[in-house]
């Protein structure tokens, strides 16, 4: 590893934190794209919001324990803890600005064009409306707020993390006790409620509507009956509550972090979002009360947590600003009357979704769950949906007598009780249930049947990069390979013996297994480019992930480069590495994807002097998914499914639409396009799929494309 | 369906292991699935000299949930084998019962032999590069954690094996008490290491050729690793680089660069260096790492049985060579020796409805025979005795423990009166004295050790059994010998047998 040592100055490592703000501004330029229609740019705007919210929690909430734990070593990049809370304070206000701007400059005015107008102060209501928006208060909102007041006998109370708030100054009415000061009140704006309001219709038709909140500020004095308001400004607290430590932080830190536990600030506010004009004595009180300073308050000049937006788009109408629903294509190995394991039997099945169906993976559980040959069926569950149709298999293949483990990923971010619930189903249904492993994130996704058929037993085996959830399975782009092959059925119950507890197998056929054997695995791969390089081959790498930083694999992707390795990088989200740096990434290209579907799955291509390999898997090249959990990449072996794996990447690299490229300053550029055939990857695999299963239903309607001609039996009448 | 499911549970003493085979006369044996867990239940019994409770309590939860993966396959048929580590406890009977109980498993001891013969059985049942390296002098070595076990070849047959008491385990905790720097302690043991294997060369490798060597056991498992991959053949220069870097390297670090789990580089490395002094010591050029694990001798020999293979290496003949190996070190009379074996075979095959034993019991009576005066190389006077003890601490390969008290009971018997009242069971008290009948017979048949009844015949009538000879001549000592020995054959078989020599010769 000596060789890596040029390789690993600070400076040719990007921050990740800057890098993710980097990732989410690319999200916002999607809400900012005029050629996106108006509804999705809504979206991506809420997206945007929803990401910051969690970045605050987890990352943020992250940099503070390590400041507070008295933490400096240095990250990647090689700044402090202090350093990264400062730079990311920075890059969070311009991110925010531009949200809002956004909002204010291009998105309500283009709103109010397509028909909705947008409300956003109650004063700005006009007579009618404003009796309608207090007649839904007493009818609606009244009876679930709760009003609290602040004085000497009712302390400050504790207000909620994440939750929407409206602070107030009240001054007692006229013949009161203590007259002329000012008290605190604050109510909390009811999750239960829609945030929001749809008004009766304007004077010309025009759809209107109001944010809860408003109405709620307007109705405020009816909730202090004996004060006057002097004023209300909604706020939002985030705090540092996560109960566990993130993942993602190094080892030394989290024995560190453990020890100065009990001086860990609980609930500690480490942001405080107000509104722009916020009166000056009410900051002052939640300042004093929350305990902050000023550079974790964000004066926010428009409606709090833009998270509502995704409400918005869900309002009924507008089809025409909204993208068509895509509906997954069937999967033509299974469009035929056998059942999926004949279909499996005839050859390895590649899937591409959302493009094409999960289905067939739902089948693969169900039909395994009722099949009288099939003996035991092992699964790992990651995250799941809600209704898991999946989860309902495994019960119901338990209830059938077979033997069902499944190992279920309690440490799943904020799934936790979802997880725990249904797990306890599947355990009193008879399966065996595996909460998860001491120490280490259980993120591979496979699933193995095993089934006695006549010349003995066949294991068939689902592996994919992402998780066995049927409805994110429409919305993120991942791939999975079905197989029936004996050495990745071989490796594939050896993978289940090890997260029962076994001892590792004496060799792997063909899987590859982190935390113990994926890292290595990359690094030989890309040493082997290196190798092919030195011996006037052309060495080529294309990885696509959702993030890159870590730094053993970063270092050995510059000592690639540096040797000639030509390398493209798909990345969706964080990336450390820097391009176009001298000597050292001058052949490393890096692309983002951000589109209508979340980029999710991870395809990597080593071209091994022309005798090309892909692996797919479910790890990124992060050190938190190659040291601290259990990954599983898998090959792709047949020369069809080689080619459909690589045709995604490629296609990937020639997008224009969707793509940003990293430059070598650090920021992300569209591409030009001028000139160019416009590629659109995720609008491409759309029309693929489509017409993969329409050429498959003509196949079957057209008689005469067959070489077979099909007597008829009788004249139709 | 010809296709059979079969589970072998190998309660080692390091780990236990269960293996899931898919066995079919079709493809062989093929494995399914193989489950491993570390219980040190050696560390006990080389220790201790007992299993604690604790170990057991483990051991049945493991072996329970080895129950449930076997009922996942639906297996039609499983045997589970225990190894040193719970035939040398001294509360073994009440493990087993505690297992059998708990888990209803049935757990066999095997015997140091048998369990050796197994693994024998699994390299041989890689037929095509077993015949290939036995062509060259070679040797199996298998290093456990409790001992090793070095058998030699002559052609295609084994000829010898020695168990030493260089077990990885064995050696590790030897380490560990230990005082001293690490220095002293590799001193010590490459000391204690070079004394057996000496022994073992002066007394039976003597002037053998010994170009292969084919390693197996936990110490084999990753010796492959110190070249590029998982390599099966390995030169005698890459296993000395392999070799000096287990000894010059922290464990963590041995683990991380051979990608070897921690738990196992404690056993590897003295392990290696069993196997380092073995290589010096025999001249060997190649290290030959099959990668066969107990279960698949165990698997083989169910395929066997179950006649859903066959091996076309003949393990009988291993036997009897060993045998005969033995006889020539005890200076036994080979011509003597010979003509018995031929005798007592044709006396067994002619009364074959009278004794009703098996092929398998035949083979013992030959082995009795071609030992059975090995006794005289110590005392003229009690050869039974002596016999007896000799065959009682002599491993002969493929032969268990019960089988080789009966081959030596049968020998001593022979020239010792029979004692009905010896403390064995019922069953074998039986066998032994059937098989003792026929080679007493036959034995006095060549009292004059002059070969006179070299092609006999056989065959029974009214309650006499005639043995015909076509030798010209006399034949009054064996006759006048042979009325004391057909006392005991006719108790034993209700038949008279009677000397008789052909018409006209």
């Amino acid at each position: 590893m000596s060789e890596l040592k040029e390789f690993q100055k600070s400076e040719y490592f990007e921050n990740r934190e800057l890098s993710w703000l980097q990732f989410d501004l690319r999200v916002l330029g999607e809400a900012r794209d005029k050629n996106n229609l108006l509804f999705e740019r809504l979206k991506f705007l809420s997206i945007t919001a929803s990401n910051l919210d969690e970045f605050v929690m987890v990352r943020v909430a992250s940099l503070k324990d390590m400041v507070h734990a008295g933490y400096t070593k240095k990250d990647i990049a090689g700044l402090t803890p202090q350093e990264q809370l400062d730079r990311i304070g920075v890059g969070m206000r311009q991110l925010v600005e531009t949200q809002y701007s956004t909002w204010n400059r291009s998105l309500l005015p283009l709103l109010k064009k397509a028909g909705i107008v947008f409300i956003p102060h109650h004063e700005l209501l006009t007579e009618s409306q404003a009796a309608y928006a207090d007649e839904y208060f007493e009818s609606s909102v009244y009876p679930v707020v709760t009003p609290m007041a602040v004085d000497s006998s009712r302390p400050f109370p504790l207000v909620r993390n994440k939750t929407l708030n409206i602070a107030a100054l009240l001054k007692k009415k006229k013949g009161g006790e203590g007259k002329g000061t000012l008290d605190f009140a604050t109510v909390q704006v009811p999750a239960v409620l829609p945030r929001i309001v749809e008004l009766p219709r304007g004077e010309n038709g025009e759809r209107c509507v109001i944010l809860l909140e408003e109405i709620i500020e307007r109705n405020m004095s009816r909730l202090f009956l004996n004060y006057d308001i002097v004023c209300a400004h909604p706020y939002r607290i985030m705090r540092n509550a996560d109960l566990t430590i993130d993942e993602d932080e190094a080892e030394d830190l989290l024995k560190e972090i453990e020890k100065q536990l009990k001086k860990r600030q609980w609930g500690e506010v480490i942001r405080l979002e107000v509104e722009e004009s916020i009166d000056k004595r009410l900051l002052k009180i939640l300042k004093k009360e929350f305990a902050v300073k000023d550079e974790v308050i964000f004066p926010i000049n428009g409606p709090l947590d833009l998270t509502f937006l995704m409400k918005l788009y869900g309002m009924d109408g507008f089809e025409e600003l909204k993208q068509k629903p895509w509906k997954p294509q069937p999967v033509p190995e299974f469009a035929n009357d056998d059942d999926i394991f004949s279909n499996i039997r005839k050859g390895d099945i590649f899937l591409h979704h959302p493009y094409e169906s999960f289905d067939p993976v739902v089948d693969f559980v169900r039909q395994a769950a009722s099949d009288p040959q099939v003996l035991a069926i092992k699964q790992t569950l990651y995250r799941v949906s809600g209704h898991s149709p999946i989860v309902a298999a495994l019960a119901k293949a338990a209830e059938n007598g077979k033997q069902v483990s499944v190992l279920v990923e309690l440490k799943a971010r904020f799934d936790e009780e979802n997880n725990i619930l249904w797990a306890k189903k599947l355990e009193q249904a008879g399966c065996h249930v595996i909460y998860g492993l001491l120490g280490l994130k259980t993120h591979c996704k496979i699933c193995l049947v095993v089934r006695r058929e006549e010349d003995g037993i066949r294991r068939y085996v689902h592996m994919a990069t992402g998780n066995y959830n049927d409805s994110t399975a429409k919305q993120y782009t991942d791939t999975g390979i079905m197989t029936c092959d004996e050495a990745i059925g071989e490796d594939a119950s050896a993978v289940f013996n090890m997260l029962s507890g076994y001892s590792e197998p004496l060799s792997w056929n063909k899987l590859s297994l982190a935390p113990l054997w994926l890292k290595n695995k990359f690094v030989s791969l890309i040493e082997r480019e290196i190798k092919w390089v030195k011996k006037g081959h052309e060495g080529h790498i294309i990885a696509k992930m959702n993030s890159l930083c870590d730094p053993v694999i970063i270092q050995n992707l510059y000592r690639a480069s540096a040797a000639g390795v030509k390398i493209d990088l798909i990345v969706r989200g964080i990336c450390c590495l820097k391009v176009g740096i001298p000597g050292i990434s001058e052949n490393i290209s890096v692309r983002s994807i951000v589109g209508t579907f979340l980029e999710h799955s991870r395809i990597f291509y080593f071209e091994n002097g022309g005798n090309c390999e892909l692996y797919m898997g479910s790890a990124d090249w992060m050190p938190r998914n190659l040291d601290r959990r259990v990954e599983l990449v898998f090959p792709v072996e047949v020369e069809k499914n080689k080619e459909r794996a690589l045709h995604i990447l490629k296609v990937e690299l020639e997008d224009n639409v969707r793509a940003h490229i990293l430059q070598p300053d650090g920021s992300y550029e569209k591409p030009d396009k001028r000139g160019k055939v416009l590629v659109d990857c995720q609008e491409q695999f759309c029309r693929e799929a489509k017409e993969a299963a329409k050429a498959l239903k003509k196949k079957k309607e057209d008689p005469a494309a067959g070489r077979v001609f099909i007597p008829r039996e009788s004249p139709e009448e | 369906m010809a296709v059979s499911i079969f589970a072998a549970i190998d309660v080692g003493s390091y780990e236990l292991e269960l293996t899931v085979y898919e066995i079919s006369p079709k493809r062989g044996i093929c494995q399914l699935d193989r489950i491993r867990k570390v219980i040190g239940l050696g560390r006990d019994t080389y220790d201790r000299g007992i299993i604690s409770y604790d170990r057991v309590d483990e051991m049945c939860k493991l072996l329970t949930r080895f129950k449930g993966i076997m009922n996942e396959y639906q297996v039609d048929g499983y045997r589970a084998c225990a190894t040193s580590a719970i035939r040398e406890a001294e509360n073994r009977e009440v493990v087993l019962d505690q297992i059998k109980v708990r888990t209803g498993i049935d757990v066999d001891i095997l015997s140091n032999s048998e369990q050796r013969f197994l693994c024998y059985k699994a390299i041989a049942a890689k037929e095509n590069e077993f015949n290939n390296i036995i062509q060259k002098g070679t040797a199996i070595a298998e290093v456990g954690s409790g001992s090793m076990q070095i058998s030699l070849f002559d052609k295609d047959a084994l000829v010898t094996t020695q168990n030493l008491r260089l077990g990885a385990l064995r050696i590790h905790q030897i380490l560990e008490r230990a005082g001293g720097t690490a220095v002293d302690k590799r001193q010590l043991i490459q000391e204690f290491i070079d004394n057996d294997i000496d022994t073992f060369r002066k007394f039976f490798l003597k002037d053998r050729n010994v170009k292969n060597i084919i390693a197996t056991g936990v110490c084999a498992m990753y010796l492959g690793r110190g070249s590029q991959g998982d390599k099966q053949h390995i030169t005698a220069e890459e296993f000395q680089k392999f070799y000096q870097d287990l000894r010059d390297l922290s464990e963590e670090r041995i683990a991380e660069k051979y990608d070897i789990p921690l738990e196992f580089v404690s056993l590897i490395v003295p392990g290696a260096m069993v196997y380092r002094r073995l290589m010096e010591v025999t001249g060997a050029e190649l290290l030959w790492l099959p990668g066969v694990r107990l279960g698949d001798g165990i698997a083989a020999e169910y395929a066997e049985q179950k006649k859903l293979i066959r091996f076309t290496h003949d393990f009988s003949r291993d036997i009897l060579v060993a045998a005969r190996n033995i006889a020539k070190r005890y200076m036994g009379d080979k011509e003597h020796s010979a003509i018995l074996e031929k005798n007592v075979l044709r006396v067994f095959d002619g009364i074959k409805k009278y004794h009703g034993l098996g092929k398998r019991e035949r083979l013992l009576l030959q082995i009795a025979a071609i030992l059975h005066d090995c006794g005289k190389y110590i005392s003229i006077r009690t050869p039974g005795e002596c016999a007896y003890n000799i065959i009682m601490s002599t491993e002969i390969i493929g032969v268990s423990h019960r089988e080789r008290e009966i081959i030596a009971n049968v020998v001593k018997y022979n020239t010792v009166p029979f004692d009905y009242q010896a403390s064995l069971d019922k069953e074998m008290r039986i066998v032994i004295a059937k098989l003792t009948a026929i080679l007493r017979v036959c034995n006095a048949m060549d009292r004059s050790h002059k070969q006179k009844f070299k092609d006999i015949r056989v065959s029974v009538k009214e309650q006499q059994m005639f043995i015909t000879t076509d030798s010209s001549e006399n034949i009054m000592l064996e006759q006048s010998l042979f009325t004391q020995k057909a006392d005991f054959f006719e108790e034993v078989y209700g038949i008279r047998p009677v000397l008789k020599k052909k018409k006209g010769a």
